[in-house]
Formats: C-alpha cells, structure tokens, sequence
C-alpha cells in the first residue's frame, strides 16, 4: 500500500504548495506505516522532480505530456495508478480542484477538501476541515476503504527529510476531452493564494493611482498585493487580486488590511489568516474587530511611516 | 439549447453560524438561506446564453421542503422549471450521485455548477458529477461563450487564466467573471408572480450510499482584541510583528 500525492508544477518549477502536500503525505504514510507516492504531471526535469524526496517521496510518477487543465484525463491516469493506495492527497490549487473530485466519483473514494491537519484516526481515517468560510471546523469520517484529502491553503507547512527516489515515465491510455488554447498570466509576482505575507488595500485609498506605497511596501516583506471587491469591481486593481467571499479565500501568515473596512464578505475570504494587521481612518471599522493589530489613522500618513520603519529593520 | 443549472441553498454570509446537539447539526434557527453565490453567477449565465441563443433553463437542487424558497427565487429570476431531489444532502459524493441519475435520464447540453457552496465548502459536486456522466470538466469558470456544439471557456489558474474549448455537453463549475456582480439580477414582481406557476418537479431519492460522514462541528477560538497602537508609532508595530507575532 501507499500514499499517492499529486505533485503540481508551474512551467516546470514547484512551489511550496507541492512541496507542502508532499510534507503532509509522508507525515501520513508514516502514521499508515507506508511510503509516499509522488505523481506529477506535466513536463518537469529529473532534476525538479528529484527535489520531491528531500519531502518524503520514495517513488515518482512522472507524466509528460498530458496538460493540467485536462481533468478526465489526469483523474483516469491517477486511477490506473491507485489500485494499492490507501490515500490520494492534493494541495489546494485551481488544478486539483478539478481532478480530486472526478477521481473521488471514479473510484467511489471518500473525499475530503480544505483539511487543516493530520487525521486524528487511520481506522477509519478521520480529518478536520475549515467549513463555514473558516467560522467552523468540521470532523469527517472516510468510510471507504481508500480516501482523498485535499488541503487547506498554507495549512501545514514544510517538513524536510532528505532521501532517495526513483522516477518511473508513465503516459496516459487515451485523448483528452478539453483542448488548451493558452493562457493569460497578469503578473510574475507571487501567488496569492499560497503567499505567506499579503497585503491588501481597499477603496480608502481613493484611486488607482495611489498604489505605489503598497507595492513598495508589498515588496519590502516579499508579499503579494490584494484587494477589496469593490477595488476590484471598478477596475482599480484586476480581478484576480480580489480576496473575499467570492474571490479568493487566501491564508497567509500575515496579512495587512490598507484603507478596508472589513465587510463580512471580506473577512469571510481572510479570515484564517494567522495575523491580522488593519489600517483604518475609521476606530469603528468592522475589521478592527477581526484583527491582531490596529493603527487608527490615514494611510497615506500611516503607510509610507510602516515602510521607512521595515526599511530599518530590514537593513 | 437545455441548460441546467444546480444550486444550493445555503446560510446568507452575514448570518452567524452555530451547531446544535453537541456539534453535530447546523443550527438553522433565524438564518436567511439564499442561492449559493457562485450558482447565482451560473444562473445568470444560463439566462445570458437563453436569451442570445434561445434554449430552456433549469435549476435543479438536492434538498427538503425547507429548500423551496430559493428554488422560487430562481424561478423569479427566470428560470423556467425546477427540479428537487427530496432528501437532505449528506456528502458531496451522494449529492453528485442524485444530480447525475436524473441528468442521465434528462440530458442537458451545459450543466453550470458552482465552484463551492459557501457553506460546507466542499467544492466537489460539479467535478463527481462530470465523472459519473463521463462528461469534460471545467472548473473555477470564469469565462464561457457557447458557438454550435463547440464551448470556449475561460478557468482561473494561479496568476492568471486559462483559455480551453470543449464540445458540449459539458460540466462547468462557475464563479465570478462567468458574469459580472453588476449582471446579477433580482427578481421582479412579474417574476415573482410567474415563479408561483413555473413547474417545480419533485423527485424521489436513490438513496445513494454515502463515502463521508460529518462527525462534529466546533467554532475556531475567538480571536483576542486587536491591539492597537499610536498613529506615528509604526516603530512599534514594526517590533510587534517581528517580535511577538514572529510573522515578518
């Protein structure tokens, strides 16, 4: 038996989030006294994949030429490959998304999306998960014999163990059932959703234009750049920076909330945030009730000072 | 064109969220259900490509008696019948079992899922459903033009899109951009009044095994209060984020 984990590349490179599934997965390997499985998609190098033992990997599946966004025809290759698994784990991105569920519904495995921890029992394996928008946890029980964990955004972390792998090439039996026409990247910069420091403005600061501060200020802690929806809905800053209840749900070790009032539709996509810092002209703003830490005043005072001080420090 | 649209029917987001019986069922007491948002982005999608390329619409949702008001609300938004399956919704994989059964006797050529439901968070449905019917998948949607049999859609990716074409039928999971918040619509009283004759079938459940059980339901810790500090004192915050929240 064995714990299989679907190992995501972007261009060819992985990021933590597949770094912190394939930590998750041996952590659990361990706890069903098996080894991990790593099965990756797409064209990455021997080098890259090797990467995926110093996680825990012992063997890799590793299919060029099959493209991310084909689910049916990664969800069938996954299941050729599942017979003496005990466990498919998946990190939380836009792609698993899309495999997990059919390949839950192909071999009738019990699936459970946006876990936050180890489980708490193997027989039968038992896991918490964020439901609610974050205002709850949720217990599950699997009761199938095989199951699928998909994670949490930044729920886990980064565990390290040095090790060996083999690399066996595997190609799909069929043709897919999507055709990708390309894609549009906004920005280089970093992912918001597996950022470990975000930080967020709304319509406090009053205009596109003022935006250079959080960028710079974005840049000193090496953080991505978010919004407000409403930011987003008048075309202020894309779409895609958009966090809350219907953009992005986003999970950071910090987050810093600029000239946003906290609405509850924001804070439900925020909220399992680890800090909370908020900026806010308004002491009776909404997110001040959310957050860690608080200065009352205007941002465009309060910003460029938080700059100069993290400049010092960081010098 | 038939177009099927399945939503849910969950707490609206402002609602306060707590559990009965020692955390094992949702507290429904006082709690304002609405359309999940993502199925309402669907659903306005589905009257878009209705009134472009003309077709018929239905909404179909897993759940009891208590879920009909917002099957109503879908109707007067313009929905031309809808369809419950009667029982309560258990796990992801019974819910997309259900849905499958009566889309493999009543065939549509789109079936518009949300991304997630917004309360149990689970965002399988619309991928088990696709499985089951062996149809192509598209989820976290947020582009989608229909030309003959031929979709070309949009999907959100980490930094950007994804540009994809697929024949039909096929299964979507939606979100914003498939329209925008500004396209949503609410009902009006000539909806309202149609939406009380529009056919609402009900049908009985398989009674699908479940792979799943929820056991338990708890809240997170209460956060402590926010700790203020001085406009002009940012050195301070700056020290605190380093040093006791270890976060910079």
């Amino acid at each position: 038996m064995s714990v299989l984990v679907y190992t995501e590349n972007w261009k060819g490179t992985f990021r933590k989030s597949t770094f912190e599934a394939v930590s998750y997965a041996r952590k659990t390997a361990k706890l069903l006294e098996t080894d991990v499985v790593a099965l990756s998609i797409g064209d990455v190098s021997d080098d890259e994949l090797g990467k995926l033992a110093n996680y825990g990997a012992s063997k890799i599946l590793s299919a060029r030429g099959i493209e991310k966004g084909d689910s049916q025809v990664a969800a069938n290759l996954f299941a050729e490959h599942a017979a003496d698994t005990t466990l498919i784990v998946f990190a939380s991105t836009y792609t698993s998304k899309m495999i997990a569920p059919r390949l839950a519904a192909k071999l009738k495995m019990g699936m459970v999306s946006n876990v936050v921890a180890l489980p708490s029992s193997i027989t039968p394996i038992t896991v918490s998960r964020k439901a609610f928008s974050g205002k709850a946890i949720e217990k599950v029980v699997i009761h199938s014999e095989q199951g699928i964990i998909s994670l949490a955004p930044n729920a886990f972390g980064l565990v390290e163990c040095g090790g060996d792998c083999n690399i066996d090439e595997i190609s799909p039996s069929e043709k897919g059932s999507v055709t990708i026409e390309g894609e549009e990247i906004a920005s280089g910069k970093i992912s918001l959703t597996e950022a470990e420091v975000i930080v967020s403005a709304g319509r406090g600061l009053k205009g596109p234009e003022n935006w250079g501060m959080v960028e710079e200020l974005a840049e000193l802690l090496g953080a991505a750049t978010a919004c407000s929806k409403p930011v987003a809905d008048i075309g202020w800053r894309p779409h895609g920076e958009h966090v809350g209840q219907t953009g992005k749900a986003v999970a950071p070790n910090l987050y810093v909330a600029i000239g946003i009032s906290g609405a509850i539709q924001h804070l439900a996509g925020v909220n399992s945030s680890k800090v909370m810092v908020a900026i806010n002209t308004d002491a009776e703003a909404p997110f001040f009730k959310a957050a860690d830490y608080g200065i009352v005043g205007d941002a465009f005072e309060v910003v460029p000072r938080l700059i100069e001080e993290i400049k010092k420090v960081k010098n | 064109m038939n177009i099927v649209v399945c939503i849910s029917s969950v707490p609206d987001t402002t609602s306060k969220i707590n559990f009965l019986d020692n955390g094992s069922t949702f507290d429904s007491n006082g709690i304002q259900f609405v359309i999940n948002p993502y199925d309402e982005f669907g659903l306005t999608k589905a009257m878009m490509l209705k009134e472009r390329i003309g077709g018929n619409v239905t909404v179909i949702t897993v759940g009891d008696v208590a879920v009909e008001p917002v099957i109503r609300k879908a109707l007067a938004i313009g929905a031309d019948q809808a369809v419950r399956i009667n029982t309560n919704p258990k796990d992801s994989y019974s819910t997309a079992t259900e849905i499958a059964k009566y889309l493999s006797e009543n065939p549509a050529d789109l079936i518009i899922a949300g991304r997630e439901s917004i309360d149990y968070n689970g965002g399988a449905v619309g991928g088990m459903v696709a499985e089951i019917l062996s149809l192509p998948f598209v989820n976290a949607c947020n582009g989608l033009e229909v030309e003959g049999s031929t979709a070309k859609m949009s999907r959100e990716i980490d930094g950007g899109k994804e540009n994809l074409s697929a024949n039909l039928p096929l299964v979507i999971g939606g979100q914003k951009g498939l329209v925008e918040e500004s396209d949503l619509r609410i009902p009006n009283m000539r909806g309202i009044m149609q939406a009380r004759s529009k056919p609402l079938q009900v049908v009985e459940p398989s009674n699908t095994d479940c792979l799943t059980n929820s056991e338990h339901f708890e809240k997170p810790a209460e956060k402590s209060a926010c700790r203020f500090v001085e406009s002009g004192n940012e050195a301070e915050l700056v020290q605190l984020l380093q040093e006791e929240a270890k976060v910079i």
